[in-house]
């Protein structure tokens, strides 16, 4: 298995091919369907992201978290289905700068060309394998826009073999879901 | 005397319906009926391809955790949907609508479950997992004194792709199983396959969908009584996993685990199909009256 750690440069995301397995170490960042628009605004606007996301991989999904007097539990946070960003995904990525997607379902074809393009991996986790995600989660960092509500919210989190995961859309253009439309 | 004999007459209590309600809710999130459990090792049985296996590998391996942590399967812990039977001689001195709304709260504080539901204009979250309809009731009455409940967590990314098609009649039969198939093949990966498939053919636009999402209530285990329908779910199933789409969507010869089907009567011009579809984490429970206790049934 491959290991990844964020943050990712061009030369670590070109080197991986549909089908390989990884697995991420570091830190990782979840976004969804509200914290994208805000995240555009701001950099459309030129402003700065409350945390740089330059070569960071990006979790599609909102954690299942409970607070113990140590700080924050997360229980259960599998992948969400990442083709509700579609709209935003390219430019979300684009501008901020991102290197890797982590989700579920894949990306619309156009979008996983234009990943491809941007030097961006798409790597799909078993959705619905919420509590193994959660076994690798060592801690939560941050949890940055909770007026958003905790799904909604950017939660940085530090990982340890985080996976597996299967690298779906590769900078290629090669799309394994395109593979089953056959 | 008489406060005392209405007490008896009384089945059941509030606090003990809320406290069975809220145990199912518990049990549904951490655990799966035992036939998914089977169908799915069956299905890592039947994979050949690596990716195909690993992606039951992670839900197996995922389903064990959740069990011996008592954490729920899927951090999107879903809506809730209470199907009731409920027999008209049966006094209950509670508000049933209100006793669900609690349990609800309760299980969203105690399993802990994730807070999913936000009014559909304003999209703010109500934290609490109940809303206007939330958690969705119906409501059957039958006769005697008898209390059934079904309940079916049911999360987003499935769901989301929940279809309805008003047929011509005169298409019947394969116009069915086009709709089902359309219906899958644009879902793709996304419901989290292997899925499970309810299909409500008949009635009219709202019991369609009724009838569809009740039929994912249905054990893998239970073949359909009627001879017809179960032919049709087995042709689907035939046909659907034959596509390729796979365990999430990422190649494979699982792509459903099961198709129901459920039919009733319709208007002679109309033939209303509804698709409901059930992720792999197919979550249920259920509980029964029995000699005055509220039983919830193990899945087992």
């Amino acid at each position: 298995m491959i290991n990844l750690s964020p943050p990712l440069s061009g030369r670590d995301v070109k080197k991986l091919r549909v089908g390989e397995l990884v697995k991420v170490n570091g830190q990782i960042v979840t976004a969804r369907d509200r914290a994208y628009p805000r995240a555009l605004e701001l950099l459309r606007a030129g402003k700065r992201l409350p945390l740089d996301l330059r070569g960071a991989v990006v979790y599609h999904c909102g954690p299942l978290a409970k607070r113990t007097p140590r700080g924050w539990q997360v229980l259960s946070a599998g992948p969400t289905t990442s083709a509700r960003l579609d709209r935003m995904q390219v430019e979300f990525v684009g501008r901020a700068g991102v290197r890797g997607l982590i989700g579920k379902g894949g990306v619309g074809e156009d979008v996983a060309a234009e990943l491809a393009r941007l030097g961006c991996v798409y790597l799909a986790f078993t959705g619905g394998a919420a509590v193994l995600a959660a076994q690798a989660i060592e801690r939560v960092e941050k949890v940055l826009w909770r007026d958003l509500g905790t799904a909604e919210a950017l939660w940085v989190l530090r990982v340890r073999d985080f996976g597996p995961l299967v690298v779906a859309v590769d900078t290629k253009g090669n799309n394994l879901y395109l593979r089953q439309k056959r | 005397m008489l406060p005392i004999l209405s007490k008896l007459d009384c089945m059941l209590a509030e606090p003990k319906f809320r406290a069975a309600i809220v145990e199912m809710l518990r049990r549904a999130e951490t655990a799966l009926p035992e036939d998914i459990v089977r169908a799915l090792k069956r299905s890592r049985g039947r994979e050949r391809g690596r990716i195909a296996r690993l992606q039951l590998d992670c839900m197996l391996k995922n389903l064990e955790l959740a069990k011996r942590i008592g954490a729920p399967i899927c951090q999107d812990t879903g809506t809730f949907t209470f199907f009731i039977q409920l027999g008209s001689e049966l006094k209950l001195n509670f508000d049933l609508k209100k006793a669900l709304s609690k349990a609800v709260v309760q299980a969203t504080r105690e399993v802990p479950l994730r807070a999913n539901i936000v009014d559909p204009f304003t999209r703010k979250n109500t934290g609490t997992n109940v809303g206007i309809e939330q958690p969705s009731l119906h409501l059957e009455l039958i006769p005697g004194k008898k209390l059934s409940i079904d309940l079916l967590v049911k999360g987003a990314g499935a769901e989301n792709w929940s279809r309805f098609f008003m047929l011509r009649p005169a298409d019947e039969g394969k116009a069915i199983e086009r709709a089902v198939l359309l219906t899958l093949v644009e879902a793709g990966g996304r419901p989290c396959p292997p899925t499970i498939v309810g299909v409500g053919v008949g009635g009219s636009a709202e019991v369609a969908p009724v009838l569809a999402k009740r039929a994912l209530l249905r054990s893998l285990d239970i073949t359909n009584p009627d001879a017809g329908l179960a032919r049709l779910e087995r042709r689907i199933t035939r046909v659907v996993n034959g596509l390729g789409i796979g365990p999430m969507g990422l190649g494979g010869r699982t792509t459903v685990l099961g198709v129901h089907v459920e039919k009733a009567a319709c208007h002679t011009a109309s033939l209303p199909v509804a698709v409901a579809l059930q992720c792999w984490a197919a979550r249920r429970a259920r509980a029964r009256l029995l000699n005055g206790r509220l039983r919830v049934e193990v899945p087992r």
